[in-house]
């Protein structure tokens, strides 16, 4: 009998023969740069989740846990054998709204939270790509960025507690279901972009949110990129309250235009697809719309935008979905691209105005966008597959990772094809608390059984 | 360095109802001085524990395992301002509220504001991850640490996060913030400072019935207004205060709720209009707003100086801390007073009623053992009470030594073996803060509480 026969044998034992998927067909559908697994695996409950890991952990076999599979590619791992399809582990297992407080298992996807706590008038601040088929598992081990994070913060902010099979296939907890808590260590915040590599995440608890009583968004473009750099950065220094706040170049404007036209989300309308643009976002009740709309207008005067307009309710929405789903689009921008996401302590106009003239000097075509709370995004792309752009790919990332470093900042390689992600350091280079983070992963996963080579330093 | 039996002796208590007594208390100038001791505390095998001004409230900086007590009373200074990008660095020794005033005049702040502000320290801050008052809208100190300078218990000196707080990798901040001090000590900090809203407004609303102010909370909490901080008094506590500060808190009233907004004028106008209408809907007999800062500060006095007002009525008073979730409020409240009258206490109530931490004060004098012993069970029956609602043993004070044994109410076997790994990966001796967190039964061998320690327990 062949090994994969075998194996399949053991673990239809463990969750029954129409749970595991050996079929060639469905391994591909959960591949990772090109590894697809020997076993897929769609437990019904969380004590399935621990009889396989508790096996996988015995037999020493790399299990990888998956929730819709967009975003499968942040770190590809060194083993592979079991993917766990979280899918079937969907239910919203409480939820107060009287607290503001919800907890979910795993597998749910992110809109039918969405649904739910909008019957409420409520909502979970987790605006992140690919979000009409993520699950929330996946949202929060993915550490993806949220659009909204200027306003409400990352997870890290609004998760308030988490449950989870540790390496040794036992079920865990940490934090608890209400809004203030310091009780006992909080483990469930190292689980958040941890990609998999300490746990298998089956329990998810927030605090939710109101819906504001408006949303509404403010375009502004200028053909020059100081112009664009100063009114962004006094918008920065006004202290108003903006969900989102991004500013991006004319390439990246571009695309953008193209995702909204080809994604249904109907023309945004901006007037200019070669200018830099400006774009905040802010809600509220009435009175408070009103003055950040009249404030960004006498400072967007006094910047002497190309134009400018405040978009009403429906454009507002398009803008917004389109820039939550920047990363999507990016990655899809041409047959080859690398996809940055760069962190500064401090993004000032001269650090946007040096990376902008290193790029003018790359043979690839680019993209930026420096989106809210010091977090750019840069892309390269390229047609070709031969050896000469290739080689250019690879230069230009390590190029703008090297300016990065050198500030202090750091550059993570987001999307790329399979074999950069191979080359080059997907995380950057190592920091001085990386042997802290190894004795991290060895209390949670004392196997090394969880995702293992997908995370920063090869973890 | 104080190794005197009667100079160690202040160093037997905190904030809480706990005592231990260290062999040997330490006053480090630099990290280094840290690790140097550090590292021959290790070589004799004595236990470190390290304390900020002693505020805490769960005995967190107790000597439970005797050896040697590193104060950071003299590591106070403010490091670096970055005021630009709203970051400051900081020993650990360094008063919260004295940061906050060093970032005054660019308009900035340090958002933790326990009531201990004017005495407690940011390395305690972090340790317990501490809250206050404004914990409500702006979130716990975790919230506002970007990053860390550790020493380890072999003294090894290692840097975690990174000043813009977002790197990739393993949240160690998040570990270590709130970790009482059983994983590291802290020799540095590097703090987010948050904009001083524009507008604020404190209004305090006046009941005749605790019952209509905790469903006030709860109508304002469902309806989705988040207020900057939301604190309730009761009728028995305000009326101590009142006598002890005058703050305006009326003496014949039965519950107060202190309410701050904060943020834009226009949303400020219309938060506190809607506040205003919950209150009255909920029979309030009174909604008043501070007209200016000083009669705001007053407010804020008598709440910040309240469990100093209570002081004066017993000899010493027990400061609870426990969480529910907010629609379990009213139902909190009355099975407090029920528990009291049955141990035979009034519990008075002065709390973070927004998000439903609560503060049950129970009232006693340490020289009666047997009174002593019922205040002790008084208030570990309130605690399960806030497990059976769904809540949590603490929100903002720790575990520390006075609710480690209570630990298994909320965690199971599984959960303490991977927090018994994460503490060992790190403090594998239990040489750092010994006794702390995890109950001393739960196996393992995990405390290994030094036997030439100091005599542990409880006051008296």
């Amino acid at each position: 009998m062949s090994s994969i026969a075998n194996l399949s044998g053991q673990l239809e034992k463990l969750v029954g023969s129409d749970r595991v998927h050996t079929s060639e067909a469905v391994r591909k559908g959960f591949a990772i740069a090109g590894r697809a697994p020997m076993a897929v695996l769609k437990p019904r409950a969380v004590e399935e989740v621990g009889e396989i890991v508790s096996f996988a952990a015995a037999e020493k076999l790399a299990v990888v846990a998956c929730g819709s599979r967009s975003k499968l590619e942040l770190g590809p791992p060194q083993r592979y054998d079991l993917a766990l399809d979280m899918t079937g582990l969907c239910q919203i297992a409480h939820y107060d709204p009287g607290d503001l407080t919800v907890g979910v298992d795993a597998g749910l996807p992110l809109k039918e939270l969405s649904m739910a706590l909008a019957e409420k008038n409520q909502f979970l601040p987790l605006a992140v790509p690919c979000s009409s088929t993520s699950t929330v598992g996946g949202a929060i081990a993915s550490g993806i960025d949220s659009t909204l994070r200027q306003q409400y913060g990352t997870s890290r902010d609004f998760l308030i507690g988490a449950e989870f099979v540790d390496g040794t296939g036992k079920q865990c907890k940490s934090g608890g279901r209400v809004v203030k808590n310091v009780t006992g260590y909080d483990l469930h915040k190292l689980l958040i972009g941890s990609l998999g590599t300490l746990g298998v995440i089956t329990r998810l608890n927030f605090r939710t949110f109101p819906h504001p009583e408006s949303r509404g968004a403010y375009i502004a473009t200028f053909p020059e990129m100081e112009a664009a750099l100063n009114f962004h950065d006094s918008l920065l220094k006004s202290g108003l309250p903006f969900s989102n706040l991004e500013l991006f170049d004319p390439q990246f404007s571009a695309l953008l235009a193209g995702y909204s036209n080809q994604a249904g989300g109907g023309n945004l309308g901006s007037p200019g697809k070669n200018a830099w643009h400006v774009f905040a976002s802010f809600e509220g009740i009435a009175g408070v719309m009103e003055r950040i709309q009249r404030e960004l207008q006498e400072r967007c005067d006094r910047a002497q935008a190309a134009h400018n307009e405040t978009l009403d309710a429906r454009n507002s929405q398009q803008w917004s979905d389109a820039l939550r789903e920047s990363f999507d689009w990016l990655r899809s921008a041409a047959v080859n691209v690398a996809l940055l996401r760069i962190v500064l302590p401090q993004w000032a106009p001269g650090d946007v105005a040096e990376l902008h003239q290193a790029l003018k000097q790359s043979p690839l075509r680019s993209a930026f966008a420096l989106r809210a709370c010091n977090v750019a995004y840069l892309a390269f792309r390229s047609e070709g597959e031969d050896a000469q752009t290739n080689g250019a790919m690879g230069r230009c990332v390590s190029d703008v990772r090297a300016r990065v470093e050198a500030k202090k900042g750091n550059a993570t390689l987001l999307h790329s094809p399979a074999w950069l992600k191979d080359r080059i350091n997907v995380w950057g280079t190592k920091r001085a608390d990386f042997p802290l983070m190894q004795r991290v992963k060895q209390a949670f996963d004392p196997h090394n059984i969880f995702a293992p080579g997908r995370f920063v330093g090869g973890i | 360095m104080l190794s005197q039996k009667e100079d160690l002796m202040l160093y037997e208590f905190d904030g809480s109802v706990e005592k231990a007594r260290p062999e040997v208390v330490v006053f480090p100038l630099s990290t280094k001085h840290v690790s140097g001791i550090v590292k021959l505390a290790a070589k004799y095998q004595t236990p470190v524990v390290g304390r900020g001004a002693g505020t805490g409230l769960s005995g967190g900086a107790l000597a439970r395992g005797g050896g040697v007590m590193i104060v950071f009373a003299r590591m106070n200074r403010i490091l670096e301002m970055d005021l630009e990008n709203r970051r400051a660095v900081v020993q650990p020794g360094v008063v919260n509220l004295d940061l906050t005033r060093a970032a005054e005049k660019a308009g900035l702040y340090f958002a933790p504001d326990p009531s201990s502000q004017k005495s407690c320290t940011i390395g305690g801050n972090v340790a317990e991850n501490s809250g206050g008052p404004h914990t409500l809208a702006y979130g716990l100190t975790v919230n506002h640490v970007a990053a860390l300078e550790l020493v380890l218990p072999d003294g090894e000196i290692v840097r975690v996060g990174s000043r813009h707080g977002d790197s990739p990798g393993y949240d160690l901040c998040g570990l270590f913030v709130g970790s009482e001090g059983t994983l590291a000590l802290v020799t540095e900090i590097t703090v987010k400072l948050s904009r001083k809203a524009e507008a604020v407004k404190t209004l305090l609303a006046i009941f005749d019935a605790v019952g209509d102010a905790s469903r006030t909370v709860v109508e304002m909490t469902a309806s989705g207004i988040t207020p900057a901080a939301c604190e309730m008094l009761d009728g028995w506590t305000l009326r101590a205060v009142e006598d002890y500060i005058h703050a305006g808190f009326p003496r014949d009233s039965a519950a107060v709720l202190l309410i701050e907004v904060e943020g834009l004028r226009e949303a400020v106008e219309s938060q506190a209009a809607a506040i205003g209408e919950i209150c009255k809907a909920n029979h309030a007999r009174d909604v008043r707003t501070a007209r200016d800062n000083s009669e705001r500060d007053l407010l804020w006095k008598g709440r910040r100086n309240a469990f100093g007002a209570l002081g004066r009525l017993a000899p010493s008073n027990y400061v609870l801390d426990g969480v529910i979730p907010r629609s379990k409020l009213p139902e909190a409240l009355e099975q407090i007073h029920a528990i009291g009258k049955k141990h035979g206490f009034q519990i008075g109530n002065i709390f973070h009623a927004g998000d439903g931490n609560l503060h049950p004060i129970v009232l006693y004098d340490p020289r009666d053992t047997e009174q002593f012993k019922r205040a002790i069970a008084a208030a570990e029956e309130i605690i399960r009470m806030c497990v059976a609602l769904g809540g949590a043993l603490t929100g903002e004070h720790g575990v520390g030594m006075e609710k480690n044994e209570l630990m298994p109410l909320l965690f199971s076997d599984a959960d303490f073996d991977l927090m018994r790994r994460i503490h060992d990966a790190f403090n594998p001796d239990s040489s750092l803060n010994p006794g702390k967190i995890f109950p001393l039964s739960k196996g393992c061998g995990e405390i290994r509480v030094r036997k030439s320690g100091q005599a542990t327990g409880a006051r008296p």
